[in-house]
């Protein structure tokens, strides 16, 4: 029993067509539900286009609920990128197979090093990133870099390529306590498109790696759509059945979901651009149907929204990242993605201090894992 | 009687058009409680094992014979075991004689209140899931509870709304709320249901169905009572799928609030040529 199964008896294309025919009156209907009580075609109905002239009274409703679920906190968290070596090909990522860039992977060593620096700036909570190279980034390489900076960060992540059940435990044994696995797209004919190489290319195999990571008892799970690769409405449907699955079958497990969107720039040139108003009411329906969940907002989004999103319903957002490795110490090599917020961890905890937030470094301890 | 619920109930891959149980015992005679099973139109009807003659086979006895087992289902229940042990041999018991493989788990140590223990019947859940049993456990209205046996494979969880017999409603709402928000097996209020608006409120919760017994056993006219209780459970079934009609996390739908939350983001777009 995986995800995979309750993924398959849903079809994309179908989703994708029941939101764009919903309407007022049933997004009324949804509206009326208590969040956490809303089901699929709730969901449905406030994803749609339908749902925009609502979209203050979502918010609404998706502040009470964050408010009452996570009080008026926000975590702050770092990346920390290991290795931009990556043999996979995904068209839309400047780190692919064959690009002609500059490549690094740090030490562990050097790893320390670099994640002192976020130490130093005050992050407790980071996580740890590699391209798929099982070679250089070999488990025990990742081990490695996890073991030395677990002694003083209270959680380390990864997001790494998607590993067996028995990988992630021994992975927890060295101090990992979660895993950030991004589908990128549910839609399976896109899916297939821009995923050309490696074994990112197998679609399946990395929708059932949550489901592997929980089967070890990770304490945190993170799942994400690259909004812009195909539907976004849809994408977003099926992160949050993927993440309710999550949260109903792991369910001492805390489930977060992030939704990047692509920027056109980065080297796929049939990406339709998501608007800030759909965004923020694809957040609003998350929050609705999934009151408990963690939102996430990258360093993507430039920081004025990040900031009013943190107001209404993000819950952790990344703060003065670099995406290179060696980034933190200028090492020159290539990013992963532009960032569009880069303010300092101390600007953007200010900026949160001053909305009446708690910027949160640390909501875990190491003896608990 | 009343229509079917458009959603049938799946439980164990079985489907009832009926989402109210019914129990058999405390009757006054078995022609009354034929006459309540009927006016129910129920399709799961329990048994108590220890109410049946355990050495011959169950279809030669009374109480068996009078439930029509081509249109409902069976569920014995191991009432009056006090421990793990006494329920896994009841249960194999009702087996070999011919009672299935479904059992309804009831594992209640004190006679007075007849409470379930947490402790046992997770235990005796997990032995009799190995054993190839279609579980559904009796429980208290503990979320974590509900989380364990659904780990150790509960087909549903039935956690009581107040003690059996008591006729008091449910008296655990918030913690049912709380069990069939993360349920992902049907959840099946049972106990304490004294009147029809009881089943009816359990259903508006979002209770997958509702099990009664004692209010139709001690009922002056447990036929006429039964099918009010079948009336109940779709009104309060229909009003479900309606959406949510008492919420705390509701907002007032304040359109003339001082400052809007999402005027950062613009106004909508006339043209959503985009999507
Ligand atoms: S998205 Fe990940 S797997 Fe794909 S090219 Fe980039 S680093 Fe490699």
């Amino acid at each position: 029993m995986s995800f995979l199964e309750e993924f398959q008896r849903w079809s994309f294309p179908g989703v994708q067509q029941r939101i764009a025919s919903s309407n007022g009156a049933r997004v009324e209907q949804a509206l009326s539900r208590s969040a956490g009580q809303l089901d699929a075609d709730d969901l449905i109905a406030l994803l749609s286009p339908a749902a925009d002239a609502a979209l203050e009274q979502m918010a609404r409703q998706a502040q009470a609920t964050t408010r009452l679920r996570f009080g008026k906190t926000v975590l702050l968290y770092a990346p920390l990128y290991l290795s931009n070596i990556c043999y996979s090909q995904c068209t839309y990522c400047g780190f692919s197979y064959g690009k002609d860039i500059r490549r690094l992977q740090l030490s562990p060593e050097q790893a320390e090093v670099e994640a002192g620096l976020l130490h130093a700036a005050g992050i407790r909570h980071i996580l740890l990133l590699t391209g798929e190279a099982y070679r250089e980034s070999s488990i025990n390489y990742i081990g490695d870099c996890v073991e030395r900076i677990a002694r003083s960060f209270a959680s380390v992540s990864v997001e790494v390529y998607p590993l067996k059940t028995e990988d992630y435990l021994s992975l927890r044994w060295r101090g990992l306590d979660g895993l950030a696995i991004y589908q990128e797209t549910y839609d399976p004919r896109r899916y297939a498109a821009v995923h050309l190489k490696g074994i990112k290319a197998r679609m399946e195999y990395r929708l059932e790696c949550p489901d592997r990571a929980g089967e070890a008892g990770m304490r945190r799970i993170a799942l994400g759509a690259l909004l812009g690769l195909s539907d976004a409405a849809s994408d977003v449907f099926f992160t949050a059945l993927h993440a309710r699955y999550l949260m109903q079958r792991f369910w001492q497990t805390q489930i977060s979901i992030s939704l990047p969107r692509l920027r056109p720039a980065t080297g796929v040139d049939d990406v339709a651009s998501i608007g800030d108003r759909d965004f923020a009411r694809f957040l609003f329906a998350l929050r609705l149907f999934l009151p408990d969940a963690g939102l996430t907002l990258s360093t993507r989004e430039p920081a004025p929204l990040r900031d009013e999103l943190c107001g209404i319903v993000a819950t952790q957002i990344s703060a003065g990242s670099q995406t290179s490795p060696g980034g933190y110490s200028d090492s020159g090599a290539a990013r992963q993605f532009e960032i569009e917020d880069r303010r300092t961890v101390r600007q953007v905890a200010d900026a949160l201090a001053a909305r009446n937030l708690d910027p949160v470094f640390t909501d875990w301890s190491p003896a608990l894992k | 009687m009343a229509q079917s619920d458009p959603q049938p109930l799946v439980i164990a891959g079985r489907s009832f058009h009926s989402r109210l149980f019914v129990g058999t015992g405390k009757f006054a005679s078995t022609a009354e409680m034929r006459a309540a099973i009927d006016g129910s139109a129920t399709e799961m009807v329990t048994v108590a094992l220890r109410r049946i003659d355990l050495s011959r086979p169950l279809e030669q006895q009374d109480l068996i014979s009078a439930i029509d087992r081509s249109r409902i289902q069976l569920l014995p229940n191991t009432s009056g075991a006090r421990n793990a042990l006494e329920a896994v041999q009841l249960a194999r018991l009702a087996r070999e004689l011919g009672g299935g493989n479904w059992i309804k788990l009831e594992v209640t140590p004190e006679p007075r209140y007849l409470l379930p223990d947490p402790v046992e019947t997770l235990a005796a859940t997990q032995e009799l899931v190995k054993d190839g049993f279609v579980v559904l456990p009796y429980m208290h209205a503990d979320p974590i509870l509900a989380l364990r046996l659904q780990d150790a494979g509960a087909a549903t969880v039935m956690p009581l709304g107040s003690p059996i017999g008591s006729n008091q409603g449910i008296r655990t709402a918030e913690s049912i709320r709380i069990i069939i928000e993360q349920a992902r097996v049907p959840v099946v209020v049972d106990a304490g249901l004294g009147a029809p608006s009881h089943a009816a409120q359990a259903m508006e919760m979002g209770a997958s169905a509702v099990l009664v017994n004692t209010a139709l056993a001690i009922a002056r006219d447990p036929a006429t009572i039964a099918e009010a209780f079948a009336w109940a459970v779709l009104a309060g079934r229909s009003a479900r799928l309606y959406g949510d009609l008492h919420s705390s996390e509701r907002m007032p739908a304040a359109a003339s609030a001082s400052s809007p939350l999402t005027g950062f983001l613009g106004r909508p777009s006339q043209d959503n040529s985009g999507n």
